[in-house]
């Protein structure tokens, strides 16, 4: 699925949700279901640090698609961090590199990832695509 | 002299709801619900009269200061000078030329270290702080430290929030050349015993800094009677605009101190062999100044000087103590700062809740408080959090705000657990 059909198909899941509350719930539950990052993933390295809440990422690279892998010590953030995962995931990495997101703004998610909330989320996005980046010149 | 009684019925009675209608910000709704605001700790909203005063300073007199003959420099100079007297009577200093017009505390604490600590520190000397210091009353020390080879010594806290006092006074010796410690802290609302480490201190023939940016907020202090050498806070804790603050030093100090920022309004004479200062404080007053911050300031000094300070007091207490077992009733409450002298403010986690996430689903109901490390990060590394979750009240908040902000906490107990 591309992540153009991804992004779509979230929109449409959130489209259901009458109230803050639900889509809360709902975003705090897609974390709860997130597979975890290995703990010997989380270090510094794979740190994205901050100032309220931070985020692990992993990126991996068979070859043809990317693999990520994240995790975050804050609720919400960490379904939105399933979100990111699930749109990001299993595509190339120039689809990664060259498709520009919209269903965050499209959700209503888009103050999360103002650089205000200091959640670490900004730069999961473009660490995400700079792994891709690296990964497209392999 | 007025007996006691007298006093007492001159003084209006503290009306909450009465001193709210002077803060416009408050009247509004956020997320659909009414802005509960209790990030005071942060930033305190300001009165009516201070707004006002900022604009009638820009509609009447706006001039620069200390430069024209004509009319409008007479006048906002007058009333810049005016605003330095109204601190002075504030604090009770012995006189203007020891208040000084900063930017806010941070930049008063850098004045002083930079100059003083600068002057005075030589390889080996003590500064001392506490392990409760904002970040702003650390790092300008580390850095002067490093530059002098003098030692930074940090004195220990009880997990209470208090400052373990046996050890501090033991650390206070002939190598101890400044103490600059907080008088209550914004993390955890602990009002430090700042008398006794000042005489302790002047026993030694050290000098002492108060960072008093979350003391104002909440009870007067009469800088004679405490007798601290330095005193330093922001005019936007206390109803003042921001990007205006006072740093407080005892005169014979700031004289022999040298200036810092060099430049317009702090010399006596410029030549390009030899320039030399003014007198204090307009040696430290370098450049134009923040007029209207000061103008403000000013003005907000004496709205809260007008509030009954006992009936204030009071009603702070009775919001705290509160606040504090309506939160202790919730499941997986800890409360970070139990000391048994404090101003309103409680800092909180609820067990495997992230403070983010509360803050996130206190904020859809309307309530602003403070998420994070709150500038104190070896604080939070002492108690092994990487923050909590503060609610700071100002006297113009209410016992029915405490109850929306419970009622809040109870709905991210629920989503979140």
């Amino acid at each position: 699925m591309s992540i153009i059909a991804k992004e779509t198909e979230i929109v449409e899941e959130f489209a259901m949700f009458e109230d803050w509350t639900e889509k809360y719930e709902y975003i705090i539950d897609l974390g709860r279901s997130l597979p975890l990052i290995d703990k010997e993933l989380k270090t510094e390295e794979h740190l994205i640090k901050g100032c309220q809440s931070q985020v692990w990422l992993d990126a991996a690279f068979d070859g043809e698609k990317v693999q990520f892998r994240a995790d975050s010590d804050a609720q919400i953030p960490k379904g939105i961090v399933s979100l990111l995962v699930r749109v990001l995931s299993d595509e190339t990495p120039e689809e990664i590199v060259n498709t520009p997101l919209s269903f965050i703004e499209k959700i209503g998610l888009k103050e999360h990832l103002s650089p205000t909330r200091a959640n670490g989320l900004v730069s999961m996005v473009n660490q995400m695509k700079m792994h891709a980046l690296a990964f497209q010149h392999k | 002299m007025k007996t006691k009684e007298e006093v007492r019925v001159t003084q209006i009675h503290f009306d909450v709801e009465e001193v709210r209608k002077d803060f416009p910000v408050l009247h509004q709704q956020v997320n659909g619900h009414p802005l509960v605001y209790l990030d005071n700790g942060a930033t305190a909203q300001k009165p009516l009269q201070v707004i006002e005063a900022i604009s009638d300073y820009y509609r009447r007199y706006n001039a620069n200061i200390h430069r024209g003959v004509h009319h409008l420099s007479q006048l906002a100079t007058q009333t810049y000078e005016d605003a330095r007297e109204e601190v002075r009577s504030f604090l009770n200093a012995k006189e203007t030329a020891e208040i000084v017009f900063t930017s806010g505390t941070t930049d008063g604490i850098n004045l002083v270290a930079n100059t003083y600590a600068r002057m005075v520190l030589r390889s080996g000397d003590e500064v001392l702080i506490s392990a409760m210091e904002h970040h702003a009353n650390i790092v300008p020390w580390q850095m002067i430290c490093e530059q002098t080879g003098a030692i930074l010594r940090v004195i220990p806290i009880s997990d209470d929030g208090e400052w373990i006092m046996d050890e501090a006074l033991n650390m206070i010796s002939g190598a101890t050349k400044i103490v600059s410690v907080m008088h209550v802290s914004n993390a955890l609302g602990t009002i430090n015993p700042i008398e006794k480490i000042i005489e302790a201190a002047h026993a030694v023939d050290a000098r002492v800094m108060i960072d008093g940016a979350q003391a104002l907020p909440h009870f007067e202090v009469d800088l004679q009677q405490l007798d601290c050498d330095f005193y330093v806070f922001s005019g936007h804790k206390i109803s003042a605009p921001t990007g205006i603050g006072i740093l407080f030093g005892k005169k014979e100090l700031l004289q022999k101190m040298p200036p810092w920022k060099g430049g317009g309004d702090m010399i006596k004479e410029v030549s390009f062999a030899k320039t030399t200062y003014a007198e204090t404080p307009l040696k430290f007053e370098a450049g134009t100044p923040n007029i209207e911050g000061a103008v403000a300031m000013a003005e907000g000094i004496r709205y809260w000087r007008k509030l009954n300070h006992h009936e204030l007091q009071l009603h702070e207490q009775s919001l705290l103590e509160y606040a504090t077992s309506e939160l202790m009733k919730l499941p997986g409450m800890r409360i970070y700062g139990r000391a048994k002298h404090k101003v309103p403010v409680v800092s909180f986690l609820i067990d495997g809740l992230h403070p983010y996430d509360v803050g996130f689903i206190l904020d859809r109901n309307g309530i602003a408080v403070r998420t994070g490390h709150h500038c104190a990060q070896p604080l939070m590394d002492f108690y092994g959090i990487p923050g909590t979750v503060r609610a700071s009240f100002a006297f113009y908040n209410t016992h029915q705000e405490v109850d929306l902000l419970i009622k809040a906490l109870k709905q991210a107990i629920k989503m979140l657990s």
